[in-house]
């Protein structure tokens, strides 16, 4: 039984990995999925999407009043 | 900042771009999962291995549109905390909650039941195997209601409180969220999944006619996507009168900016054909129409479900009266007034900010108490004339009638196709009914896409109603970054696209030589 639970995780693995190494189509998909998120999670998102408020201050509270700022001042 | 408004145009194209890329995929996925899983249920049911193959097959399109796809949304969230991060914070947990729910319930489904529906043949039981497709197009069709819930508070804001401290608006009912606005626009996108997808299969099992490959396969295929297709466009045709509905109570503007409708009338028509003057304003006497077909009553139905409805325009809600049901003329708010009363807003979180600032309580309170009683149009005080509280009307009313009338039509294409594929072999020589077939396939997303358009400009220049407007939702960026990755975005989302196109086609010209009927692999 215990052994019977013990070996989940590895026949999880393996029904990923025999699907991943089975694909015929999906071969190319998965390139272009990989590639496509190299683009816009690391390219995309590290040099031209930071999330502004995250980035330029450190609490709520200075995000808020920065807000306050901005929507007082426009 | 430079130039703001050329910020918030950059960042309104970019923002429409992506919406308008990801929904490419969507509704595909909505329907398609759905078709799959019919077959999938007819094949188990039947034990026939031509279900298997069909299943199959479509689940192999099913697929590549689902892998091009995936992430796409994601860009969307992205331009949120770079480009609208006022809007961002603004909004606080009432747009995060339901995204992190999204978030949530998207991974899960697709780590597990996509996987098992693509990997899973012969590894699991039948039984687990359709049961994780079933839970594919469910886990999707969930997925859509916290977006479109998302997207419906900002067209009709309820369910929250603005805390000028932490400058968000904070939940404090989530129920609320579920308004009549976002039940009718969740089951009004889903159902047009459908739709769009019926019209997909149909085109593409069309192509197996023209080419006469696999035909008996062709036609089975028409009957499934054809009845789910029919379905899904009555129903989405029954939730669009709902949407109507809902959008005359609540953004009467909307409404009016898609009817090209200037001043109100009782028993209104409702144009069926037309082009809009662009000459004319809220304000001149110029004819609101260069030329128009009308139908009688249409739009007084449409609005209110009552031929004797008044419905007010532009010039009337601007001005601030309408006519009620018993026909009485009742004065609601002008624009002018809710100018004023949004500077009033912003004056008294102003005194806010000065009162917190002293640590002053008293001061504190007071200001919050004039923020709550002239907060129903904060948004308003940004702008300096009623011009700008008015949504572009040409594009509304021209986006409206593609939308509408390429729905009728597809009315129509649904009920050919499935008269045509049951009455014997009528689709499969009629060579000119399979090129109708074909060529109507993109004009599916035409329609889809044009509804999203109606929703989106129909609503400006708001990107919450009434409370915060595009210019002011802004972050402060430079607008050369933005068209920078404006164009990015259109070259990557070309490049993938062709790549996705290219994929499918390959992939239906290379299944369609072999035997569907038998080929299970």
């Amino acid at each position: 039984m215990n052994s019977g639970i013990a070996r989940i995780p590895r026949r999880i693995w393996n029904f990923y990995y025999d699907g991943f190494r089975e694909m015929t189509v999906g071969k190319t998909l998965w390139i272009i999925i990989l590639v496509k998120l190299f683009i816009f999670f690391v390219v995309m998102k590290f040099l031209f999407f930071p999330n502004i408020l995250k980035r330029d201050y450190d609490t709520d509270e200075e995000r808020a009043d920065h807000v306050r700022t901005e929507l007082l001042k426009k | 900042m430079d130039d703001l408004m050329t910020v918030v145009d950059w960042s309104r194209w970019q923002f429409a771009l992506t919406a308008i890329y990801h929904w490419l995929f969507v509704p595909l996925t909505l329907g398609l999962s759905l078709i799959v899983a019919v077959m999938e249920s007819i094949y188990l049911k039947t034990k026939s291995e031509k279900w298997l193959a069909a299943t199959k097959f479509w689940m192999t399109l099913f697929g590549i549109n689902f892998a091009i796809g995936i992430a796409t949304g994601l860009i969307l969230e992205f331009e949120f905390g770079t480009n609208w991060s006022n809007y961002s914070w603004f909004v606080g947990d009432i747009f995060g909650a339901p995204l992190a729910i999204e978030g949530l319930v998207a991974f899960f489904i697709e780590a597990t039941f996509v996987a098992v529906m693509f990997f899973g043949w012969g590894k699991v039981s039948p039984r687990f195997h359709l049961v994780s497709t079933w839970m594919t197009w469910f886990g999707a069709s969930v997925s859509a209601l916290w977006i479109l819930v998302a997207n419906a508070w900002m067209q009709y804001p309820v369910g929250m409180e603005f805390d000028p401290a932490q400058m968000r608006n904070v939940m404090n009912n989530f129920w609320e969220l579920f308004s009549g606005i976002a039940v009718n626009k969740y089951m009004h996108a889903v159902f047009s999944g459908w739709a769009l997808s019926g019209v997909f299969v149909i085109g593409v099992s069309a192509w197996f006619l023209y080419k006469n490959r696999n035909v008996a396969f062709a036609n089975r295929s028409i009957k499934v996507g054809g009845w789910i297709g029919l379905i899904g466009l009555l129903l989405t045709m029954w939730t669009g009168d709902g949407s109507a509905v809902e959008v005359t109570k609540h953004q009467p503007m909307k409404l009016a900016a898609m009817e090209g409708l200037y001043h109100g009338k009782q028993s209104a028509g409702i144009v069926a054909a037309g082009i809009v003057n662009p000459n004319k304003t809220w304000n001149n006497d110029e004819d609101e129409y260069l030329f128009d077909i009308t139908v009688p009553y249409g739009l007084s139905i449409l609005a209110k479900h009552d031929v004797n409805a008044y419905v007010p325009g532009i010039s009337d809600i601007v001005k601030g009266y309408t006519i009620n049901e018993n026909g009485d003329t009742v004065n609601t708010v002008s624009y002018e007034e809710r100018i004023r009363q949004g500077k009033l807003a912003h004056e008294a979180l102003r005194a806010y900010d000065t009162a917190r600032a002293r640590q002053d309580e008293a001061a504190m309170d007071s200001a919050v108490n004039m923020l709550r009683q002239y907060y129903p149009y904060f948004g308003y005080g940004y702008f300096d004339s009623v011009e700008e509280a008015i949504p572009p009307v040409g594009l509304t009313f021209t986006s409206f009638r593609i939308m509408v009338i390429l729905g009728s039509y597809f009315l129509l294409y649904y009920i050919v196709a499935l008269l045509a594929v049951y009455k014997g072999d009528w689709l499969e020589k009629q060579k000119w009914l399979q090129w109708i077939a074909m060529c109507s396939v993109p004009f599916m997303w035409l329609c889809s896409e044009a509804g999203w358009i109606v929703a989106e400009v129909g609503r400006q220049p708001w990107t919450v109603q009434d409370l915060l407007p595009t210019k002011a939702a802004i972050s402060e960026i430079q607008s050369g970054s933005v068209i920078l990755t404006f164009w990015l975005f259109a070259l990557i989302f070309t490049v993938l696209l062709i790549a996705e196109v290219n994929i499918m086609v390959k992939q239906v010209k290379k299944r369609s030589l072999t035997n569907l009927e038998t080929d299970v692999h």
